[in-house]
């Protein structure tokens, strides 16, 4: 299958440490926030992005990590059901503003599930939503606040992100079914 | 400027490569594979989670039906998948034989049937006959749990005790696990066996030879190791796992007197101190205390008998999580 590479290590890196930098801005500093990647690998992204904060802020943000499997529209109509993982959820986050990260942002679908599965845990002051890539299609009416890179894609081409936590390298690419 | 310790997240290392297919019914752990006790393990763990949070309430089955189908008396099984059930947002209705159709001699078949009919997802079945929850398995389109059938197989039970075991001592894989008494009547016994031997563990029976069934080891059975001294099957245990002495299936002339059962059989703290010093102590309940086990082991520091029925509960959200949906 013929793929293209749309970011490499470096893009991301820049990426990422932008999405740092707009968190900090739009929320006024580090107060209350708390970040909760979903898995699998919006958790090492949460955690890259929290890192990235306390080298230029010189605070420690807490990561969470959410496990949406149990909160999916589709599990009824599943050939097999996915491993689902524990959630950690790190603070109490009622009146928090909970920084949700995923790799990819497209129909929309996850994002609901994770946000019915962090009101379970009580209710925040806000939850923004930070995608590495935004691939459009959405079927739902969300929208993510901080995007490291919008990409239009086809209904049938896939994106695949890789990290290194997860993949052994970081690179974002286009696959193409045909 | 605030800091707050960050907690230790685990890996977020996806394992299992293989995925189990998916499963229609829980008979017995007969036909449960190595990886897919594991799955039920990791699955667990997951729902564990969900039973610590301040609302223990997921959407995930939500619209399903679980009917539990009992034809003998349970308080654990029936309240332990009722509750799981209900954590998952099924909902549930609970069928006794007394009180029901049963009575007037509605036959089993149709029985189940009339639960599908009415919209059942998950028939879990107690029934005093092995053998019972196949039958219906085969005449319903429905997912059926044996919730203990006869003397023959309760793997629900099988494996929330092999969960428990892995929680303590890390791995089955290698550990050495004493059953002790009533294995002829106990369906309990048999899953465990089934389910332990899969995962690596080595299994010793210890009873009367009375109550030791028949036809034991290979090839229609694990190969399992039967030591009559209760002395000798403990040393070096790391699992020790009395049977309750079932009373009511005692036909007579098994046993010479249940004093002389005690007096063999019953394990007390002398008898666990020839096992591993932390060697846990589990019993499927309900207990006999002071037959099989005494007071002072069965709530003592190596019993972890009352956490077995709190993880009972994770165990069957996770088989309940497998089991429904599905377009085949």
């Amino acid at each position: 299958m013929p793929q293209k590479v749309i970011l490499a290590e470096e893009d991301i890196r820049r990426a990422l440490t932008r999405i740092a930098h707009e968190i900090v801005e739009r929320n006024h500093g580090c107060d209350g926030l708390v970040f909760i990647g979903m898995r699998t690998r919006g958790v090492p992204l949460a955690r890259r992005i929290a890192e990235a904060i306390r080298e230029f802020e010189g605070v420690e943000i807490p990561v969470g990590a959410l496990d949406i499997g149990l909160y999916r529209d589709d599990i009824s109509s599943m050939a097999w059901h996915p491993p689902i993982r524990p959630t950690i959820i790190p603070i109490d986050i009622r009146g928090k503003s909970v920084i949700l990260v995923d790799d990819v942002l497209f129909t929309g679908r996850s994002t609901r599930a994770a946000m019915d599965a962090i009101i379970d845990f009580g209710r925040p002051l806000s939850i923004q939503l930070a995608v590495l890539v935004d691939r459009g299609h959405r079927e739902l009416p969300i929208r993510a606040d901080y995007v490291g890179k919008n990409m239009p894609t086809a209904m049938d081409e896939d994106v695949a992100v890789r990290l290194k936590e997860t993949d052994g390298r970081d690179e974002v690419a286009i696959i193409r079914s045909d | 400027m605030r800091t707050t310790k960050q907690q230790e997240l685990p890996e977020a290392v996806p394992s299992l490569e293989a995925k189990p297919s998916r499963r229609r019914h829980i008979l017995d752990l007969d036909d449960f594979t190595r990886d897919e006790i594991e799955f039920v393990f990791e699955t667990a763990d997951a729902m564990k989670e969900v039973l610590e949070r301040e609302i223990k309430k997921v959407p995930t089955l939500r619209g399903k039906t679980l009917v539990t189908l009992f034809y003998e008396p349970s308080t654990r099984t029936r309240v332990s998948f009722e509750q799981a059930a209900k954590n998952l947002s099924a909902d549930v209705i609970n069928l006794s034989a007394s009180g029901s159709s049963v009575e007037k001699g509605e036959s089993l078949i149709d029985t189940a049937r009339t639960l599908q009919a009415l919209g059942a997802d998950i028939i879990v079945m107690r029934h005093y006959h092995a053998g019972a929850p196949y039958l219906i398995a085969q005449h319903v389109a429905v997912s059926v749990i044996n919730g203990g059938d006869g003397c023959h197989a309760h793997p629900t039970q099988g494996l929330l005790d092999l969960y428990t075991i892995r929680e303590h001592l890390g791995t089955i894989d290698g550990a050495k696990v004493v059953i002790i008494g009533d294995i002829l009547h106990s369906r309990v016994a048999r899953s465990n066996i089934w389910g332990l031997t899969r995962m690596g563990a080595e299994v010793i029976l210890c009873a009367p030879p009375t109550l030791v069934p028949v036809g034991l080891g290979a090839p229609a059975f694990p190969v399992v190791t039967v030591e009559p001294s209760l002395d000798r099957a403990l040393k070096g245990a790391d699992v020790i796992m009395p049977l309750r002495l079932q009373k009511e299936r005692q036909k007579g002339g098994l046993l010479p007197t249940l004093r002389e059962y005690i007096q063999f059989y019953q394990l007390d703290s002398r008898r666990l101190s020839l096992a591993k010093p932390d060697a846990l102590v589990l019993h499927p309940g309900p207990m006999n205390e002071g037959i099989e086990i005494t007071p002072e082991v069965a709530h003592g520091a190596q019993s972890v008998i009352e956490e077995q029925v709190t993880k009972g509960v994770a165990v069957r959200m996770a088989l309940l999580y497998l089991l429904v949906g599905g377009a085949e």
